[in-house]
């Protein structure tokens, strides 16, 4: 049975017309973020009436992704505007309940599209959690006091410490599979056994128990770190919280920067922020990226601390996360996303010459930290991703990773003198300077992919010796020839052929199975090894989102369809 | 073997054949002294030497099942009894409906039904920990003795429970058992599962409201349990209401004796106005507004037992064939409900309104609607008790919404009539709804233990008959130096 996608789409709540992944603590409903000096609690007090969609309620600490998007402001936020945080304690506001996971009816409702967007998203902000401890010295604790089942338990898992009560009933459990005829959507499985390596037999028994697992065998089975009797609860997580704080090498004493709310202009065909616009061609179902380069960089670190969100790079990655995550969840149709830019490639240069010299400021770690993951949500948009690099743009350091993590880039080639046309940079009449792109430091480490390589690392993956060229052209400003021979565009095209060239890969783009080609462009942009990260993405988009759309889920019949109905699910028993 | 007689050659009781059955004769055995240990650290307090005047089950024939006779309560024969098998029992209900009852566990329901096992089994031994210190302040030697009867049956209700989980569970059954012994009541560390059987049972009254509100409550989860198409746990639970028959008296005819007191002093001292409360409680008995208010409290704490109005384990049970309606055979229906609605009190735009929902959600729904009609007969006899004193008064029971803290009116305020009120509203007039502190104190300070046979406490008149047909100044309870 497939699902109508577009029959019977809920809409969201309080006549919102779409998803909008900005807000601000004092707008959340669902979260509580306090700071007591080095150490952060974020309260999980989901409101029961604020879901993102109408049809449902969020009983029981259950979330949505408007739950999931405050959540994910507020580790953005400790990162930026509360440096001197150095851990973190993730806890429920309400009594003998953790997290009850992933609201069902939601998901019973939702439609495919939303569902696979859902969990990516989740996934993203889980691994951010991860992300903040590793990388910016802020570890954090899961202090669950209650049950926390299926995407609860998820949310744990990406902390660096689970904690559980010991009251005889408080368990930690997955019980998607006996419950509701999927998996864990938000890397259960793979931290399961990957992270805590929990000894596979045991994995197996926890993933088809519905009411999980509780004290010492949690602890046993290394499913949780610590059990600890309610009386004694709370002073335990905080003595740990106050034990992650001291080793903490986070050095980020003093105030942080406000993160700012973003200005953006939505009109019917395009969204325009300070640093890029986003300008829809609905009937071709393409969405046109353009970034905007800056102009010098500041004279030094406090001017940058001053600048705060203002501050060219941060602004751009903030401004370029909402334009992706505007495209994935509200516009659907867009079939593909052209990166194009605009500016002085010098001056892009410069920035990550400012950045890489202040690179023990706080600051300017978690701008390249941010820059890592805004490239990661790229990489894992399901969207064909073009870069158009053409005269008076600016792919240079950072932004060049555009380019790389597209599916393929075309670069418009000066043309050639001649008595005739005069000759040019590019197109005949354009002033704009060449074409060129231009490598930095930054390509070569600073901006791992989730399979742990550099994006030219992975592109030259047959071939080191490639990898050392490109490295040997660091800083310099390489036309269209020189970048095609160093391998880093797809074409290089002149003005000649350019526009039909490019015109006709989007038609061609356009008309291919839009499920073939999420498919086909997932399998080739992640080449190399698999990391933890990239196994959860992976297995996500193969398997997953394979059962969620098979009919013992979300046929009339299906798991997720009769959830709460007391009605039991009838199976197709042929195992694929 | 006669399945009605009970095997007392084992060290534990049963008509289970226990002795033919060694491994769980076994892990029976072992779980043995942790739960003497249990009884001795939480039972009753200060009476464990003495020699009480209770009733054993000797059979499980209906007629002649028990017999009384004296018994330190460590000393007690806890056993394992079963009602009689029911040749050809078919499944009542859900969707396997006609088909042969179980007589093992089904492996697809082993997780729900051990659930249900564990959650009915924690609230046997809560009680008897929430009730441990009522000795202490008796109103008579036949009241010490009821709630002594109550505390050992709901200790062997324990042990039916503990014999399921051994038998049909394996380890985790075992784990789970040993866990039983372990939680305690209003413990913070190792509290018992559910929130009413945490509270504190303070005195008399408490006692009694809690056996007749509480305690129903149990009754009516063991008359859907004893519906169950797992017959052993149905088996269980229908010879448990035999006994639970006794608890669901004590606490009516409690309450009936303290109201009767009460009507009887008042009419005495000339006293017409049942609200003329410092005059009524000078006469040392308690007047009818805290009563009232009692009763309130307890009715509303209890059918928050019940759980959400529309639950979805509710119905995964019933549809499992795990957990009936009340009286499930006598019903005249399909038995599976997939297409039938029931109609369901909810809040619809700020009105209480009668709402038809789909009756397999409204499972929990129903069972409520059973209980409130059984504890308004009950209400009902106390009502006719006060008429008969010629007193104006008359109990009622408060409305649904009212004071709930699980389900549809759990953050709207209810008046006891059903009016929805707002918060300050609530604030300002729910001191006349529940008691309060002062009432609590006044009840505590009418608690003084009576131990002379025969002889009543203040605010409580004696029964019409003695247990066991024993006269008036039978000595039930032989209290140890």
């Amino acid at each position: 049975m497939a699902e109508s996608e577009h029959a019977a789409v809920r809409p969201l709540a309080n006549g919102q017309t779409r998803i909008d992944f900005q807000t601000a603590p004092e707008r959340y409903r669902h979260w509580k973020l306090k700071i007591d000096g080095d150490v952060a609690t974020l309260l999980m007090d989901v409101d029961e009436k604020g879901a993102l969609f109408e049809g449902y309620e969020l009983k029981l600490n259950s979330y949505d992704l408007g739950v999931d998007i405050e959540l994910a402001d507020a580790i953005e936020r400790l990162r930026f505007e509360h440096p001197q945080v150095r851990a973190v304690v993730i806890r429920s506001g309400k009594p003998r309940v953790f997290c009850a996971g992933a609201n069902i009816r939601m998901l019973a409702g939702a439609t495919h599209a939303h569902k696979v967007n859902f969990c990516k998203f989740t996934n993203e902000t889980r691994n951010g959690i991860e992300d903040l401890s590793e990388n910016s010295g802020l570890k954090s604790i899961c202090a669950i006091n209650g049950t926390a089942a299926g995407g609860g338990y998820e949310l744990a898992l990406a902390a660096d410490r689970i904690m559980l009560v010991d009251d005889g009933s408080s368990s930690v459990a997955l019980p998607e599979l006996p419950l509701l005829a999927v998996l864990p959507g938000t890397g259960g499985l793979t931290r399961v056994s990957d992270k805590r390596k929990v000894r596979r037999d045991h994995a197996d028994v926890f993933c088809t128990t519905e009411e999980g697992v509780k004290g010492k065998r949690a602890v046993e089975w290394r499913l949780v770190d610590d059990v600890v009797p309610g009386s004694k609860f709370d002073d335990a997580v905080m003595a740990r919280a106050k034990e992650f704080a001291a080793q903490s090498p986070r050095n980020g004493a003093g105030r942080g920067i406000k993160l700012s709310p973003l200005t953006r202009t939505f009109a019917a065909d395009g969204v325009e922020y300070g640093t890029l616009s986003v300008e829809f061609n609905r009937a071709e179902r393409i969405a046109t990226i353009t970034l905007r380069g800056p102009s010098a960089p500041p004279a030094n670190a406090d001017a940058m601390v001053a600048l705060g969100a203002n501050f060219w790079p941060l602004q751009l990655a903030r401004e370029l996360d909402d334009a992706i995550l505007n495209i994935r969840l509200n516009e659907l149709d867009v079939a593909a996303i052209v990166f194009k830019s605009s500016g002085d490639p010098a001056s892009v240069l410069a920035y990550d010459h400012f950045l890489d010299a202040h690179s023990s400021h706080w600051l300017a770690r978690e701008i390249r930290h941010l820059w890592k993951r805004v490239l990661k949500r790229v990489d894992l948009t399901s969207r064909s991703l073009v870069t158009l690099i053409e005269p008076g743009s600016c792919f240079a350091g950072t932004l060049a990773e555009l380019p790389f993590a597209s599916d393929r880039s075309y670069m418009l080639a000066p043309t050639l003198p001649s008595p005739a046309s005069g000759g040019g940079p590019g197109r005949a009449g354009d002033n704009k300077p060449t074409a060129t792109i231009a490598l930095g430091d930054v390509n070569f480490g600073a901006y791992p992919m989730s399979n742990g390589l550099t994006r030219l690392g992975c592109r030259f993956l047959a071939a080191p010796a490639d990898l050392e060229a490109a490295k040997g052209a660091r800083e310099k400003m390489l036309d269209a020839e020189a970048a095609e021979k160093l391998g880093l565009i797809t074409f290089a095209l002149d003005d000649i052929d350019w526009d039909d060239e490019v015109r006709m890969f989007l038609e061609e783009r356009a008309s291919f199975s839009p499920d073939s080609l999420t498919g086909m462009e997932a399998n080739l942009r992640f080449a190399g090894p698999e990391t933890m990260e990239s196994k959860i993405f992976a297995r996500l988009t193969a398997w997953q989102n394979w059962i969620f759309q098979r009919p013992n889920a979300i046929g009339e019949e299906g798991a997720l369809k009769r959830y709460g109905t007391g009605q039991k699910p009838v199976f197709d028993t042929r195992r694929v | 073997m006669n399945i009605e007689a009970v095997d007392y050659t084992t060290k534990i009781p049963n008509n289970v054949n226990l002795a033919e059955d060694r491994q769980v004769l076994r892990a029976l055995e072992s779980w043995h002294p942790g739960y003497i240990d249990w009884w001795m650290d939480m039972g009753p307090e200060g009476f464990q030497q003495s020699l009480v005047y209770l009733r054993t089950a000797v059979s499980v024939d209906p007629k002649g099942w028990a017999k009384f006779d004296y018994v330190k309560m460590p000393d007690y024969r806890w056993g394992i009894l079963l009602a009689p098998q029911e040749d050809g029992r078919k499944i009542p209900f859900g969707r396997h409906y006609g088909e042969p009852a179980w007589q093992d566990v089904p492996g697809e329901y082993r997780a729900m039904l051990r659930r249900l096992v564990v959650i009915q089994g924690d609230t046997e031994p809560a009680s008897v920990e929430q009730q441990r210190h009522l000795g202490k302040t008796a109103p008579s030697l036949y009241d010490m003795r009821n709630v002594f009867q109550v505390n050992v049956e709901e200790g062997r209700h324990l042990w039916a429970m503990v014999y399921i989980l051994q038998k049909y569970f394996g380890r985790d059954g075992r784990e789970e058992a040993a866990e039983l012994l372990k939680r305690r009541s209003g413990d913070a560390d190792k509290p018992r599962m559910l929130g009413a059987f945490n509270e504190a049972t303070p005195d008399w009254l408490s006692f009694h409201m809690f056996t007749f509100f509480t305690d129903r409550d149990g009754k009516m989860q063991l008359e859907s349990l004893a519906q169950s198409g797992f017959d052993p746990l149905s088996r269980t639970c229908r010879f448990m209401l035999t006994e639970e028959a006794h608890h669901m008296f004590v606490g009516e005819t409690g309450v009936g004796r303290t109201i009767q007191r009460t009507c009887e002093a008042m009419k005495a001292a000339g006293i017409d106005d049942p609200n003329d409360t410092g005059k009524i409680r000078d006469l040392g008995v308690i007047d009818l507004p805290t009563i009232q208010k009692k009763l309130n409290l307890h009715y509303s704490l209890s059918l928050d037992l019940f759980g959400s109005e529309m639950s979805t384990n509710a119905a995964n049970t019933f549809t499992a064939g795990l957990k009936g309606r009340f009286q499930e055979v006598k019903i005249e229906d399909d038995h599976q409900l997939e297409s039938s609605t029931y109609p369901v009190l909810k809040l619809v735009n700020g009105e209480i309104k009668r709402v038809d929902e789909p009756a397999l959600t409204a499972i929990n729904m129903r069972l409520r609607d059973d209980y409130t009609a059984d504890c308004q007969r009950g209400l009902d006899r106390w009502n006719k008790i006060i008429d008969k004193t010629g007193v104006q008064f008359k109990l009622e029971l408060p409305h649904v919404g009212f004071h709930r803290e699980i389900g549809e009116f759990k953050d709207a305020p209810v008046s006891p009539d059903g009016r929805l009120i707002d918060q300050a509203t609530w604030s300002r007039e729910s001191g006349q709804w529940l008691p309060s502190k002062d009432d609590g104190d006044f009840i505590a300070s009418l608690m003084q233990q009576v131990v002379e046979p025969g002889q009543f406490a203040s605010w409580i008149a004696p029964p019409r008959v003695g247990i066991d047909n024993k006269p008036g100044d039978f000595e039930y309870v032989r209290i140890a130096a």
